[in-house]
């Protein structure tokens, strides 16, 4: 899909490095995901995809390179103003202290609430809608602890739509989910993106990022190896360029969309040090 | 029974903020009531509720019967300063103790076991050694303030040295921080010059509220109830930073500073106490810690409430240490360990899996 000029560019990282002790995580690297687009973000384990998008999100100071949300300098935003309108979905939920699914959820109208300010009953009502379309509210008065990984990552889904995000990021959203909510979840984030808003998500599951997404980004070693449509980006020769493993794709014939047979790796020794989801489904 | 206790306490989770504040503060503010009117007739000098009544009206302007002259005395310049120190340093303790409860991400934190109280009661320590707090009267609790605060950030210090912060490293320093002051008391204990200091250091260690008067409310009081409204208004940034500081920072808190700010606050309030009371253990772990079983664990509620219970707790427990060996006094702090800790520890075993879930 390409973004022409009056589609106003949401989400604009230009040559963003990020390096730690001496390590570079992100080295130049380029995404752009314009207003109402889903773009995907696919490559090996420590490629960068977590760490692109916490620094999309702000939460780590990139050393080089410049990011702009709708059009304005992350850094010179404030981290409340970033959160108003950009909202991030993390891999691993963190330990959650006992809230209830229901106050966490609430937790993101925080950003909407001045100081002096408590939730109001629309905020209620906007973190109810929230847990309904990720179809927790049943979770709502339990502690997060006595909930399952997918369910606690739905109910992190929720708080992000509960802060009404023009921006949505989201970190492996699928890695803990059964099948049926791997498809209703990325089918709510589809709808909610053909609604205008716009999607960042890292995604393992190629057939999965194949058919959700409008742009894919694989990234290698922390660079952008190759960008472009599913249909583009999905070649045999990408997929093993990046991963190391064979692959056959063609259309799936009762979907209709493109699919990806993982075959086996390339050579056995890069696949022993790739041990990720995409490997194992191989082997199977 | 416990079926429903545990009914009732759900749907109190379920109620809004504002409804869950008001029903908190109701309860909480008739016990604070309760007990201060209680602990006002109990004593040597036997003053009964209603007297107490009489006396508190009068003060305030209203027309009441007669009453003695004596029983005026003791409650006005004796007994009410006491319980209203009693109170604040209960307040602090308590509102310390859940901030650094939340700020930690650990149930175990309070200002006793990070080391906080451990540089007031230095401070006071070298104040009362070096003869400064018989010179002059604000010395000790001038001198207590910076030790509590000067503890805190050498805690914090350590923790952030190299630029990267570590949530571990703060709660590991400020343990060893705290063994370190203990051992420098100690050691100024060992080599204090004559008797009469030592006993005076020592009483003040146990952390007392005897001879409490009106200076010492003057001197503790608002900076208590200042620093409470400051850490309510940080609550709801610290039900995020109890997420993890990452959470923190997506959802638009200023990590850094917030967290500075949260630990300095709750050191000042530690120092206020500590400078009126001397060292009082397990009210900043015990009350915070109760309370969020209770109520769950959104700060906003939490702290204003633990200012309240940690005011009930030292009435309650100053109360039983001025009676129980009549005409002596028992030390407040000794009770406070002596009635806390084994409560604490049965909680423990009660509740293990909810406090290591925490």
């Amino acid at each position: 899909m390409t973004m022409n000029g009056n589609t106003p560019t949401a989400v604009d990282a230009r040559a963003v490095s990020f390096s730690v002790e001496a390590k570079t995580l992100l080295d130049g690297v380029d995404v752009r995901a314009g207003r109402g687009h889903f773009v995907g973000l696919i490559g090996p384990n420590g490629a960068g995809k977590s760490t692109l998008l916490r620094t999309l999100s702000g939460i780590l100071r990139h050393q080089e390179g410049a990011v702009s949300l709708e059009g304005r300098d992350l850094e010179s935003l404030p981290a409340r103003d970033v959160a108003a309108i950009l909202a991030l979905v993390p891999q691993l939920a963190p330990y959650t202290q006992g809230f209830t699914a229901f106050e966490l959820v609430l937790m993101g109208r925080y950003p909407h609430l001045g100081r002096f300010q408590v939730e109001s009953q629309t905020d209620d009502r906007i973190a109810r809608e929230a847990m309904r379309l990720t179809e927790t509210e049943d979770f709502g008065p339990r502690t997060l602890e006595t909930l399952s990984g997918g369910e606690r990552q739905r109910v992190f889904l929720a708080r992000a739509l509960a802060q009404q995000p023009r921006i949505l990021l989201l970190d492996e959203p699928t890695s803990n989910l059964d099948i049926l909510h791997q498809l209703t979840i990325l089918g709510l984030v589809r709808r909610l993106v053909d609604g205008g808003l716009t999607a960042i998500a890292a995604i393992h599951d190629l057939n999965l990022a194949a058919r959700y997404c409008d742009h894919l980004v694989v990234l290698s070693e922390g660079r952008v190896v190759t960008e472009g449509s599913p249909e583009e980006v999905l070649q045999p020769e990408t997929i093993e360029a990046a991963f190391g493993v064979r692959s056959a794709v063609y259309r799936e014939p009762v979907t209709g969309a493109l699919a990806i047979s993982l075959i086996e790796p390339a050579e056995e020794p890069v696949a022993a040090t790739n041990g990720n989801g995409v490997t194992s489904a191989a082997g199977r | 029974m416990q079926a429903a206790r545990l009914a009732t306490l759900r749907g109190y989770r379920q109620m809004g903020i504002s409804a869950r504040l008001a029903i908190g503060a109701v309860v909480l503010l008739a016990l604070v009531l309760v007990v201060g009117l209680v602990s006002l007739s109990l004593g040597p000098v036997d003053i009964s509720l209603r007297h107490v009544a009489w006396i508190i009206l009068s003060g305030v302007g209203f027309e009441t019967p007669e009453f003695g002259r004596t029983e005026q005395l003791v409650i006005e310049q004796i007994r009410l300063p006491r319980i209203i120190v009693g109170a604040s340093v209960g307040a602090a303790l308590g509102v310390a103790g859940a901030t650094m409860q939340g700020l930690f991400r650990n149930p175990m934190a309070d200002p006793g076991i990070i080391g906080v109280s451990a540089g007031g009661a230095l401070g006071a320590v070298v104040a009362i050694a070096a003869g400064l707090s018989a010179l002059f009267f604000l010395a000790l609790p001038l001198f207590a303030f910076a030790g509590a605060i000067a503890a805190a950030f050498l805690v914090y210090g350590i923790a952030v040295v190299g630029g990267h912060f570590s949530m571990a490293t703060l709660l590991l320093a400020g343990v060893a921080v705290n063994a370190f002051l203990g051992a420098i008391v100690s050691a100024i204990i060992i080599f204090l010059p004559d008797n009469e200091l030592l006993r005076e250091v020592l009483f003040w260690l146990a952390g007392g509220l005897d001879a409490r008067a009106w200076e010492h409310v003057r001197i503790a009081t608002p900076l208590i109830a200042g620093s409470t409204a400051l850490l309510m208004l940080l609550s709801r940034d610290l039900n995020l930073l109890m997420l993890g500081d990452d959470e923190a920072r997506s959802m638009g808190v200023r990590v850094g500073v917030t967290r500075v700010v949260l630990l300095a606050v709750s050191a000042l309030a530690t120092g206020a106490a500590v400078a009126v009371s001397g060292t009082i253990a397990f009210v900043g772990l015990v009350t915070p810690h109760v309370l969020r079983l209770a109520l769950g664990p959104d700060n906003r509620v939490l702290i204003p409430m633990s200012a309240l219970g940690g005011a009930v707790f030292v009435m309650v427990a100053d109360t039983v240490a001025r009676l129980v060996i009549e005409p002596a006094e028992m030390r407040v702090g000794i009770l406070t360990a002596f009635v806390g800790a084994p409560f604490f520890i049965a909680l423990l075993i009660k509740n293990k899996r909810q406090v290591y879930s925490l």
